[in-house]
């Protein structure tokens, strides 16, 4: 088939924009990439291991991130982000701002000594601000494209007008603090494919798992937290430990539907969390096989592909206990140690049960920037503020031409997300090839 | 690269990856790649945290060229995922990609022997040392060029088969539909509403035939059914039989759609057909508005989350909270209780219908599987645990919800396909998290229900991704496939004594006798699994990089110095 003149864009570099671009590339479709963080990868890249296989995640994940950025028919936006678009199906304009790195693309080969040298000390998104990197830095280990960036907001230089070690350790001499943010400017673009994926509810509102303990009691953490604790290349090496005493834990409670299907929050079912947590539970006791585990739940939700059996699994063979529950309360202990107050659901009774770590398994919500980013599409969100797209009519957002895929029209687990990232790219296709 | 390069005495490069901590953390990598230094042949080596990233292969890149290396080792994962991206790693060094050679110290040193580290780590430098001489004898291959066919083929005139040959034939791909049924829609026709907005189900499949009757480059084939599939990707053959004759088409991929089955509720939790039916039976009772019931009893999971079958059918909860609203709406005053074990409403719209049932008066009950539901002739006995009785729930109508059941007759297509089924005989696809819609198989895509039970607007989605996926071969003209393959070579023909041995063991019918009465590789179809070279009688048959000499340099090299 003929190479066609029109291209595609697709924004967002998880894998669910990964899995789209991949797609079209390999139909022969040009494709424009565009992911807002240094490096492309997105959650799957901070995620330990994925269920229920058990699978590393940055080693099934790895291979595409090179094959997107190798790609011939792939051109790669990191650290950008799409600022305008005019025109209809068929035929887009979409401007997009390339921020200043201030390290030239051409010239670094991520050697790292510059980051060695860089006095700054920053809490490190990619792992959840539990530890520091310098102000001039890899976005995580991995990361495609693998380039330094200077962040602006953190470095010396253009925070204090000093410093500048950086330019100096850089054998290469790819610093560079003359660059600009670039606007670059894309015609005939066919279709769009949206697949900004999704923030955690306490990236946006911390306050609401107070109740939890959370940000309050530092034996409290968060899901996402967890993993890059179990993770080898996170904070803690794979060894995890409290934050509290640095003793490893021997008793862990994971706690459900925090901040999902509730008055207060959420009320949609964040749908990812109780295979997660069972993953979780898992890996912590391969880690140790002393560990206890305990998941407070309301109903287990595993309806996928060997999801039953995971959990039979768990049960049977990692020391993982299923409470059905309703947690009312957690203190602490003078040492520290979570104690939870919860109505067990199975007979009604109020219990306690005193843990050394407690895991939030917190709700998935809409991605920050996801007002301004139908904005400038031009595509509605839903009642939960996520894309709206209509159950029978799956993959297409309100507005023709522009489809969407995986976390960022609804919580869903990575397959689901990689087979309606393959279906946006089958429709973006129909669309850029006239059907 | 020259080709001189390749020929010259080899220079072997070897990279020993940290993967994290999955390697690193149990034996040390760098002692490792020191020690490989003095293996025979090797050049050079190093330890990497991560070979795969960019940074260690723009590493590997870089020792091609400084050291003048003909060969590489990568010592890491496994060739499963990883050996494309290294053999594209040194095509781009200019080396030929058959003269990498991987080495699986994850999976099969710090993995399998993670609580034995010393012997992890000898085992590993055993297996390097091993790999490192196999690399010395690899010879570089060429890959394998077949012509692609720009035609699919559908199996299955569903909603998931519907999408997928639809958005094909928008691509600009013929596309050939199979039914074996009379009509096309599949399980929809047999539906009433659909959730969660409550339209008919019949709008929805009315629109879907309609547009694929108006398609262009598309032929609908209903009462008609697969019976044979040879050939490979980008040419496929496929006999296809309707009222007792046959026509052959020529396609280049092939989609499996063809959905599930619904279970024989006979025996069941006292089903009788009449007062004790499935949900099944219930929607056209609500589709006729012929309901009389007042007092309606339905229980979850009946047949499935057991031992026969221990998964769960993950649309039952949603089908049983939209006929317990259509009841509801066209019967206010019907008590409706649901007997559940987890309820399975994930996501956004889902839960908020389980919100809206509960606020219309619908009643749940949450049972154990240890103590189930008691089913008498006017009510159902259910133990609740949270105000620990037992309940007695008066019904004039019992509804099972029941799961979705793998087609009895997956097995034959899969065969045909070559393709795998899971243990409960639904197809399985290439890998579960990354490969969803994908065989092992090049050329033969899924979607749908025939996977695994989903609703209608995930056989949508899958639809589409199946065709996505069969567009990424359709799409071009020639197709490269894997050059390492089982061989006849021309010094060998004398050899074969054409016993057809191999013709008989190939298990992907890639090895035939041709019209001159020679025996004849199909190379696209060969998955060079060595099988026939391990079965022919004279040595004849080589396979290409599992040569004898590569494997015996291995052998020997075992255990030595």
């Amino acid at each position: 088939m003929d190479k066609p003149s029109k291209s595609a864009l697709v924004i967002g570099g998880g894998i669910a924009g990964i899995q789209a671009a991949l797609d079209l590339a390999d139909m022969g479709i040009h494709v424009d990439m565009v992911e807002k963080k240094p490096a492309i990868g997105g959650r799957m890249a901070q995620l330990d291991k994925t269920f229920p296989t058990n699978d590393c995640s940055i080693c099934i994940l790895a291979p595409k991130l090179s094959e997107c950025f190798r790609h011939p028919n792939i051109t790669l936006y990191a650290y950008s982000e799409v600022q305008k678009v005019e025109g209809e199906a068929g035929n887009f304009t979409v401007e997009i701002l390339k921020r200043a790195r201030y390290v030239k693309e051409d010239a670094c080969i991520n050697c790292g000594i510059c980051a060695e040298k860089c006095p700054m000390r920053v809490d490190d998104e990619f792992d959840r601000q539990l530890r520091k990197r310098r102000a001039i830095y890899m976005y995580f280990l991995q990361g495609v494209p693998a380039i330094m960036t200077i962040d602006k907001e953190k470095c010396l230089w253009f925070t204090k007008n000093a410093c500048r070690i950086c330019e100096k350790a850089c054998e290469r001499e790819a610093i560079d603090f003359e660059q600009e943010d670039q606007i670059i400017k894309l015609e005939n673009v066919g279709s769009i494919i949206v697949a900004t994926g999704y923030n955690l509810v306490e990236d946006i509102d911390k306050k609401v798992l107070n109740i939890y303990g959370y940000g309050k009691f530092r034996n409290v953490v968060s899901a996402l937290e967890f993993e890059r604790l179990e993770c080898a290349s996170g904070p803690q090496g794979g060894h995890i430990k409290r934050f509290s005493d640095g003793t490893t834990p021997k008793k862990i409670a994971f706690l459900q539907c925090i901040g999902s299907r509730s008055d207060r929050v959420e009320k949609y079912c964040s749908s990812i969390c109780c295979m997660y947590t069972t993953k979780e539970a898992m890996i912590a006791y391969e880690h140790d096989n002393e560990l206890e585990s305990y998941v407070f739940y309301i109903d287990m939700r595993a309806g996928g592909k060997g999801f039953q059996s995971f959990l039979k699994r768990g049960e049977a063979e990692y020391n993982i206990k299923y409470i059905k529950s309703k947690i009312a309360q957690i203190t602490i202990d003078h040492n520290e140690n979570p104690i939870i107050v919860y109505e067990d659901l199975d007979t009604g009774e109020i219990k306690q049960l005193r843990v050394d770590l407690v895991v939030l398994a917190t709700c998935i919500v809409p991605p920050e920037g996801i007002y301004n980013l139908a904005e400038v599409l031009g595509i509605e969100l839903n009642d939960y503020n996520f894309v709206k797209t209509t159950p029978f009519i799956p993959v297409e957002t309100s507005k023709e031409g522009i489809f969407t895929c995986g976390c960022v029209h609804e919580p869903m687990d990575i397959p689901r997300s990689v087979a309606e990232a393959s279906g946006a790219a089958a429709r973006a296709a129909e669309v850029i090839r006239g059907g | 690269m020259s080709k001189e390069k390749e020929e010259e005495e080899a220079r072997v490069g070897v990279f020993v990856c940290h993967c994290g901590s999955n390697i690193g953390g149990l034996i040390d990598c760098h002692k490792l790649a020191e020690e490989a230094k003095d293996f025979p042949n090797v050049a050079y080596s190093e330890d990497n945290l991560y070979t795969c990233s960019e940074t260690g292969l723009a590493a590997i890149k870089k020792a091609v060229e400084e050291y003048n290396l003909n060969r590489v080792v990568v010592a890491s994962c496994t060739p499963r995922t990883h050996e494309p991206l290294f053999r594209e790693c040194i095509t781009e060094a200019g080396l030929n990609p058959y003269l990498f050679n991987f080495v699986n110290i994850r999976d099969q040193c710090t993995w399998v022997h993670m609580k034995y580290p010393k012997e992890a780590y000898d085992k590993a430098k055993d297996l390097i040392r091993m790999g490192a001489a196999k690399a010395v004898k690899l010879e570089p291959l060429d890959m394998v060029m077949v012509k692609i066919n720009p035609a699919a083929l559908v199996i299955g005139g569903g909603v998931a088969g519907m999408s997928a040959a639809l958005n094909l034939s928008r691509q600009g791909f013929k596309t050939y539909l199979v039914e074996k049924e009379e009509k096309l829609g599949g399980r929809l026709n047999s539906l009433y509403k659909l959730f969660p907005y409550n339209i008919e189900a019949s709008e929805l499949v009315g629109n879907l035939i309609n547009n694929v009757q108006k398609a262009q480059n598309l032929e609908i084939m209903t009462s008609s059914q697969v019976k044979n599939i040879e050939g490979f990707v980008g040419n496929y053959e496929v006999e296809v039989e309707k009222n007792g004759s046959s026509q052959i088409l020529e396609v280049g991929a092939i989609i499996v759609a063809v959905g599930s089955s619904l279970l024989n509720p006979e025996g069941l939790l006292g089903y009788d057909g009449k007062k004790r039916i499935t949900q099944y039976e219930l929607e056209p009772k609500l589709k006729n508005k012929e309901l009389k019931a007042k007092d309606i009893v339905m229980i979850q999971c009946a047949g499935s989350r057991n031992d026969e079958r221990p998964y769960c059918s993950s649309v039952c909860c949603m089908t049983a909270l939209k006929n317990a609203l259509n009841i509801k709406e066209q019967n206010p005053d019907a008590h409706v209780t649901i007997l559940f074990r987890d309820l399975y409403t994930p996501g956004t719209d889902y839960e908020e219908y389980y919100r809206e049932a509960r606020e219309q008066g619908i009643l749940f009950v949450k049972y154990d599987v240890d103590k189930m539901p008691v089913i008498e002739e006017n009510q159902v006995k259910v133990f609740n645990e949270y105000i620990g009785t037992e309940m007695i729930v008066p019904y004039d109508l019992l509804v099972l919800s029941t799961p979705l059941v793998a087609n009895d007759d997956n097995k034959e297509l899969a065969q045909m396909l070559k393709v795998p089924l899971e243990a409960n005989k639904f197809f399985l696809e290439a890998h579960v998290k990354l490969r969803p819609n994908d065989f092992a198989t090049d050329g033969v895509y899924i979607g749908g229900s025939a996977k695994w039970p989903v609703d209608i607007t995930e056989s949508i989605s899958q639809g589409y991704a199946a065709a996505s996926r069969a567009s990424t071969v359709l799409s071009h003209e020639t197709l490269e496939v894997e050059g390492a393959t089982s061989s006849l070579p021309e010094y060998n023909k004398s050899l074969c004594s054409g016993c057809e041995i191999c013709v008989k063991v190939c298990p992907f019918h890639a090895i035939v006798k041709n019209e001159n009465d020679e025996i004849e590789i199909i190379q696209a179809l060969c998955k060079g699994c060595g099988v026939c070279g391990a079965t022919c009688t004279n040595q004849a048959i080589v396979i290409k990089h599992f040569t004898d000499d590569q494997i015996m340099s291995e052998i020997l090299a075992y255990g030595g110095k």
